[in-house]
Parts: structure tokens; C-alpha cells; sequence
């Protein structure tokens, strides 16, 4: 396969992953407003705050805008062109890289693809958006399942589709990652405690954003804790969003590419996969609060980037650098 | 005339449709019978369906303008143009025969220039043509062939005569049009189809790609042939894609090329692999910018050496442009004749040569009549039409005629046959030409019919999409008779 053409199946999934991240965030926290007693606009922008944070968009934003408010905040990484990691940029950019893998990709994907793009562009979108800002995130996460569905069912398991996966489950890891983190960003009301009203409705949001409460009330069963839901979200082995299990799915993928057994490795993209997943093999959760989750966080998102560079390196090291202008998170 | 047609005006043209006000000619009776039953407003929706289908599978083009392209589809005509067989067969004969002798002529100009030599095409016709490229002279190509894909446009004269107006022996584009219009005319009016035996056009894909590795260095069975864009912004990208899947080939840009000893090869997850023949998309100028244009980012450098060497094969080849320049277009009936010994069986049209001083003088003192072309530009554009163009327009050529006899060709104004077509609300008469699409590998081929293009502004000549124009879907039908 061209390695352009592995790079562009594997941003193209990166960029579909990011879209679903962003309307996943933007619906729950939505939904926490409405449970928000202090409609203050200071209250307002704590809430608004930490999505900004999360999705890395704070420092754009800060500059084109003089204050947060719900509507600046979802306008901007809803719809806003300018900003390159609103859910149209990404959408846009997916099919960027769908066009020139069209040989790669059915033309079901294809036209799924383009069908979002045009439905935010002008066929609609915003005018959902308008009727219920909620339903429209939710529809829009169904459009990108669809297309996970389509991608299953219709493209070939060959090389092609494991740089769509490889790049999907690093950015899902990644992006559980921002979620968890969220709840770093958010400073409690005054008064309240760790693990009381207000806590428990924060945790129980980060869950519903990874569409991870039902799958995690069947573990724990009735009670919501910080540390359970770190612990499910990071080191569960079947939730498909957890980062043990992505993390296992990009080593996977690296190893089909390569052809290499999964015990061993032919490069240095295998050999950090191989290594970030043993270490959440051995992980425990206790270990994870001990150095900080925060911490851990930021050193997974950042042992996740260095895979992402050397499986880069690896497979398209030849082509331009004025060709690589996709940027990680 | 009822439904549609109730207003259709014939005019004094070549009417595709009609031979005289409410008169079906007979290849058209039955869509005649199916339209007449349509109110506007189900035509409306047909064509609403057929738009959103374009839409949805992307084949949109790219028009900039502001800081962001917009994409549009190709305006897609529903009222089909109908080619009885008897009428295409004749057509087709006229085409191989034309492309058999452009192909001889290639070979010639580029090693004994016997047609020079005998008087036939003077030599600085053929040394003054923009793209004749010397570098090439005693050069053989790969099973002598030059021009691979040929699209060579027709129009119908006053009588209905086929006549040529030009052929692309570049990069002609538009065939991914003649397809996918047959798919959307399938979607929209299936029961037509079952009604008409319409002969496919579906094999053009594999007949592309036999071509293509018909003329693999070395006679190699099994070569690796790719597809060369410039890029997803080039406005002809979908088709460029479109092609690659239909033959299953690899699209490739400049960038995923690399050449090394003289072999292309192309940059891959596992490696270089070699590259056999390229169906390249990209003029000569951009190839490579060792050679031609410096300031070529989308070509491969090192890449004519390749050619030159033998090792990479190139569809069409290096320098075809000296035979559709509009100057060498004059002599192709001569050709033919010089060639092959035959008449053409295709008439060019009436041209002036403003390089000779009696054709130049009269084109001067006609300027206002005649229609008048750069020989080398394409697209519609660099273009002179007498009887629509401003005084001040019709200066500018005049001075620029003057200036560089050789860059211009003239012609009478040909009044284009016109087809039925849905404008605003109604089918009114617009003026078509075809551009049918030929193949030449082991042997020659034509899918049947080709791309019909339609001036979809009211009294227009112009065709080409830049300036206005449309297509519809061409049917040639299977044993029909000739009306």
C-alpha cells in the first residue's frame, strides 16, 4: 500500500474518532447544565471551562472571544471553520483524506462520509442544531457509528483497514484520556465534598460521555466513585473505549501491518505498543492515584503520541514533511 | 406537442429530435411517448433526485473563488441523446480511421518527417507547434503507440453531417461523465431502458487498462500500472479516482513517486515498488521539472530520463500536443489521405490558416462572421465568436492575429445540431456536440457514443463546463434503423 495512502486511512479515522469525541462532550455537558443550580455567568463559564480544556481549544478560543458562554463554546467547537478541531474542521478533514483513498475505501464510507460533511455544511445540521442542541450531538454520534458499522461491513480486513483502526483506537485512547482528565479541570462548588452530591453527578457525566454507564453499572453495581470510574475507564479489558482495550487494539493492528507475532517486534511503534500494554496489564488503580491520575494521564496521552509518531515513522517515513500537516490533538 | 414538448420550439437548426415541428424522428418515439406523459413538476423531481444522487457520491468539481472552494456537480441534462446504430457504426468507422492516421503522423514527425519531406504539412507548421517537443525526435515508443486516449469532439452541421471540430490527444477528460450519467439515468428512468436496447458503455475500464498494459516495457505480462493526478484539487480529480477504482490500480501524485536508476518506483508501507506504465493525467509540462517546467511541484523528477530509458511507459505518450494543435488539425484530412490512401471519413470543419496571407486576409475582412481559435489553448477558452463578440473583442484579435499568424485558426460559424433540453421550467432546443472517447491498444476502441456536452445557456455554442455548459447521457442503440 502507498504510504500516503496509509496515512491518509489512518487520519481519516483519527479525525472521524474526534469529531464523535467532541459532540460526546458537548452533549454531556449539556446535559450537566441543566442539573446546574447556580445559572450565574461565572457558574456558566466553570461549566464551559473544562470542555475547552479538554479539547486543547482554550487558547484559540481565549483569543477570539471575550468571555465563555455555552452558545461561544459550542458554536466554536461545533461549527466554527476557523477553529481546526471543531466537529465540521474534522468532519471536513475526514473526507479531505477520503478522497484521496477513494481506490482504498467502499463507496458506501465514502458516501456516508460526504453525507455527514454536506448535512453540517448546509443540509440541515445547524438547523437541528437549532431545534435541540442535544439531539443533534446524539444524531450526529449515531452518523459516526453508522460509519464504523459501514467500515466493518463493507471494506476489506486488510492492510488499509488496520491504519483505519490503528488510528481509531489511538485517538478513542487518547480522547478517554481528556475525558477522565475532565474531571481534573473541574473544581468543586464550595462546600462541597469528595464524593458527595455534586461529585457523584460529575463522575456519573465523564461515564455517560464514554456511553460507559450502563456497561459500568453492571461492574459496580449502584455506586459511582472517582476511583471505580477511573479504574473501569482505564483498565477494564472489554469496554471498547477503555484505554487497556484501545491500547490493545492498536498493538494488534501495528502487529497485522507488520506481519510480526504479537509477542515480539519489527519496530519502534511496536515496541512502545507492546510496552504501554503490558504496563496497564500490570497496573493496578491503586498505583494510578499514587503518582497522581492526573499525571498518569498526561504520560499515557504522551507514550500514545510517541506510538502515533513512530508507526509514522515506519510506514510513511519517506513521504514530504509539507505532506505531514495533520497535527496530533 | 404535448407534456414537455408543448412549447418546443424547432428553429432553424438540426434538430436531434424532431425533423420539423411536432415530427419525432423515429429513434425518438418512444422517450417522445414517455415525456409527453410527464408534467413538469415529476420532471422536476427526477431531476431533483438525479442531482442529489451527484451530490452525495461526490462527483462535484471544484470552482475557486473567495477564500474557499465551492464544489458543484456537472449540470446533468435528463433528456437523453439517442444515436441510431446504423449512423454511430458510421461514426466509429470515421474515428479509428482518424486516430490510425494521428498515430502514423506521431511517429512520422518524430523520425523521418516524411509528410514534411513529401510537402504535404510544412515544416514550420510542425517546428512552430507549442507542443512538439525535438527532444523526442528518433524516439520509440512502446508498441508505436502515442496517442493511447483520444477524445475527439464531433458536431452536426446544418444537414446533420458529423463533422470534426477538434481532437485531445493530451489529456482529454469527461469519460467518467459518460458513466456515471448512464448510472443516473438507469436510477431515473429504468423502464426507458427496458423499452430501448441502449448499447453499454461499461466496458471502458477494462478496455483502458488492457491498453495500459498492452504497452508495458519489455512486453511485460504482468505490469504494475498506475494512475498519475496532480492532486484532489485538480477539478478533474474525481475522475482521476473514479478510473483508478474502475481498473482497480493504484492513484498516484508526483510525491509517491520517486525515480532511481532510471526505474520509477512508487513509495509504499513495505518498500519501493517499481512502476510499469503510468496513466498520466498531468500535461508534459509538469512531468518533471528536471526537464520542463522548473517550477512543477505535481511531476516526478527524473522521470523523462526513465521514459527515455525504456523503463516506464507513458499513456499518452511525451509530445502527442503537435497533433491537436488547432494549425495541425487542417491537415488531418490530408493526412489520411497521405497515410493511408483513403478518404476521411469524417469531414473536418471549413479552417482558415491566418499564417497563410490569402486565408489571412480574408479572415480579417470576416472577422465579424467567423469564429476564431488559439491554436492551443482548450477549454472554450482563447476563443473568437464573430457574430456574439463586442467591437473591442473583436479588435483584441484582430491585433493578435497580426502580431503571431501562426497562434490562430479560423472557422465559419457552425450552427450546432440542437437536442431537447430542460431549462427553467421548460425543454427548449440548446446546442450539443460528442465527444466520443477512443482507445487505442492492441487494437482500437470506442465505447458507443461518448460524452455529450450542451450549451445550457439560451443561444450559446459553447459547451465546455468552464463557460456554461452541461451533459446528457448519449444512447446508441442496437439495431436500429437510420431515419
Amino acid at each position: 500500500m502507498l504510504s500516503r495512502v496509509a496515512d491518509s486511512c489512518y487520519w481519516l479515522s483519527r479525525y472521524i474518532e474526534r469529531a464523535e469525541t467532541s459532540a460526546r462532550i458537548l452533549d454531556v455537558n449539556m446535559q450537566l447544565l441543566l442539573d446546574l443550580e447556580d445559572s450565574s455567568p461565572e457558574a456558566i463559564q466553570r461549566h464551559w471551562q473544562p470542555v475547552l480544556a479538554t479539547l486543547e481549544d482554550q487558547e484559540l478560543f481565549t483569543k477570539t472571544h471575550d468571555t465563555i458562554t455555552a452558545d461561544a463554546v459550542m458554536e466554536f467547537v461545533t461549527f466554527d471553520k476557523k477553529n481546526p478541531s471543531s466537529i465540521v474542521s474534522c468532519i471536513g478533514n475526514a473526507r479531505e483524506n477520503a478522497r484521496t483513498v477513494r481506490e482504498q475505501i467502499s463507496s458506501e464510507m465514502w458516501e456516508q462520509l460526504n453525507r455527514t460533511y454536506l448535512y453540517l455544511r448546509d443540509g440541515g445540521g445547524r438547523h437541528d442544531f437549532q431545534d435541540s442542541p442535544i439531539d443533534f450531538y446524539r444524531r450526529l454520534v449515531d452518523i459516526l457509528h453508522g460509519f464504523q458499522g459501514t467500515t466493518d461491513a463493507t471494506m476489506t480486513h486488510g492492510e488499509g483497514w488496520d491504519f483505519l483502526q490503528l488510528g481509531k483506537y489511538l485517538e478513542r485512547a487518547d480522547s478517554t484520556t481528556r475525558v477522565l482528565d475532565i474531571k481534573y479541570h473541574i473544581l468543586l462548588p464550595k462546600g462541597e465534598q469528595v464524593g458527595g452530591h455534586v461529585d457523584v453527578t460529575q463522575w456519573m457525566a465523564v461515564l455517560r460521555s464514554c456511553s460507559a454507564m450502563e456497561a459500568y453499572f453492571k461492574i459496580n453495581v449502584g455506586h459511582v466513585s472517582g476511583w471505580q470510574v477511573a479504574e473501569f475507564l482505564i483498565l477494564h479489558d472489554e469496554f471498547p473505549r477503555s484505554i487497556r482495550f484501545c491500547v490493545d487494539r492498536v498493538d494488534g493492528a501495528l502487529h497485522r501491518i507488520s506481519g510480526c507475532d504479537r509477542a515480539h517486534f519489527s519496530n519502534e511503534a511496536e515496541r512502545l505498543s507492546g510496552m504501554l500494554k503490558s504496563n496497564l496489564g500490570y497496573t493496578t488503580i491503586e498505583s494510578v492515584f499514587q503518582q497522581g491520575l492526573h499525571q498518569f494521564l498526561d504520560k499515557t496521552q504522551a507514550r500514545l503520541n510517541e506510538i502515533s509518531g513512530a508507526a509514522t515513522k515506519a510506514y510513511c517515513y519517506w513521504m514530504d514533511e509539507s505532506a505531514q500537516t495533520q497535527v496530533q490533538a | 406537442m404535448k407534456g414537455l414538448f408543448k412549447d418546443y420550439e424547432v428553429g432553424d437548426f438540426f434538430d436531434e429530435m424532431f425533423s420539423a415541428p411536432g415530427q419525432v424522428r423515429p429513434h425518438y418515439d418512444l422517450l417522445y411517448q414517455r415525456f409527453q406523459e410527464m408534467e413538469v413538476d415529476e420532471f422536476e423531481r427526477k431531476c431533483a433526485l438525479a442531482e442529489k444522487s451527484y451530490l452525495n457520491q461526490g462527483i462535484t468539481f471544484t470552482v475557486y473563488s473567495g477564500d474557499e472552494g465551492t464544489e458543484r456537480i456537472f449540470p446533468f441534462d435528463l433528456i437523453p441523446r439517442i444515436i441510431p446504430g446504423k449512423e454511430w457504426d458510421h461514426v466509429e468507422r470515421g474515428l479509428v480511421q482518424r486516430l490510425t492516421a494521428l498515430n502514423m503522423f506521431l511517429h512520422d514527425v518524430y523520425h523521418d518527417q516524411r509528410i514534411v519531406k513529401e510537402g504535404i504539412v510544412p515544416s514550420e507548421i510542425v517546428n512552430s507547434a507549442k507542443h512538439f517537443r525535438p527532444e523526442f525526435m528518433g524516439f520509440d515508443v512502446p508498441r508505436n503507440i502515442y496517442i493511447h486516449v483520444c477524445g475527439t469532439d464531433l458536431i452536426r452541421d446544418r444537414q446533420g453531417n458529423y463533422t470534426v471540430l477538434e481532437d485531445n490527444g493530451r489529456c482529454p477528460s469527461g469519460v467518467s461523465y459518460v458513466l456515471e450519467n448512464r448510472q443516473a439515468m438507469k436510477r431515473v428512468f429504468p423502464k426507458l431502458f427496458t423499452k430501448y436496447a441502449v448499447r453499454p458503455v461499461d466496458r471502458y475500464a477494462q478496455d483502458l487498462l488492457a491498453a495500459l498494459r498492452y504497452c508495458a516495457p519489455g512486453g511485460n505480462p504482468d505490469p504494475t500500472v498506475v494512475v498519475l493526478t496532480p492532486g484532489i484539487y485538480n477539478s478533474a480529480y474525481f475522475e482521476h479516482s473514479f478510473l483508478a477504482r474502475s481498473m482497480g490500480i493504484e492513484i498516484v501524485t508526483g510525491n509517491d513517486l520517486v525515480v532511481q536508476n532510471s526505474r520509477v518506483y512508487m513509495k509504499t508501507t513495505k518498500g519501493l515498488k517499481q512502476v510499469d506504465v503510468i496513466y498520466r493525467r498531468i500535461d508534459d509540462d509538469f512531468l518533471d521539472p528536471t526537464v520542463f517546467r522548473k517550477d512543477s511541484v505535481l511531476g516526478v523528477p527524473g522521470l523523462v530520463e526513465a521514459y527515455s530509458k525504456g523503463y516506464v511507459a507513458l499513456a499518452n505518450s511525451i509530445g502527442t500536443g503537435v497533433a491537436d494543435d488547432k494549425v495541425t488539425y487542417y491537415y488531418v484530412p490530408k493526412m489520411i489521405k497521405f497515410y493511408l490512401g483513403e478518404d476521411p471519413i469524417l469531414p473536418n470543419v471549413d479552417t482558415y490558416l491566418t499564417s497563410d496571407d490569402t486565408d489571412r486576409k480574408y479572415v480579417l475582412d470576416n472577422l465579424e462572421k467567423l469564429v476564431v481559435k488559439a491554436a492551443n489553448e482548450s477549454g472554450g477558452y482563447g476563443m473568437l465568436i464573430g457574430p456574439h463578440a463586442t467591437k473591442e473583442q473583436v479588435e483584441k484579435f484582430r491585433a493578435a492575429i497580426i502580431a503571431d499568424p501562426r497562434g490562430y485558426v479560423a472557422q465559419p460559424v457552425i450552427n450546432l445540431s440542437r437536442s431537447p433540453s430542460y431549462c427553467d421550467g421548460a425543454v427548449e432546443g440548446r446546442h450539443i456536440d460528442l465527444r466520443p472517447y477512443i482507445i487505442s491498444g492492441e487494437k482500437t476502441s470506442i465505447i458507443p457514443g461518448g460524452l455529450t456536452r450542451v450549451a445550457l445557456r439560451k443561444g450559446s455554442l459553447v459547451v465546455n463546463s468552464s463557460q456554461g455548459g452541461g451533459s446528457k447521457d448519449t444512447w446508441v442503440l442496437d439495431g436500429e434503423e437510420e431515419d
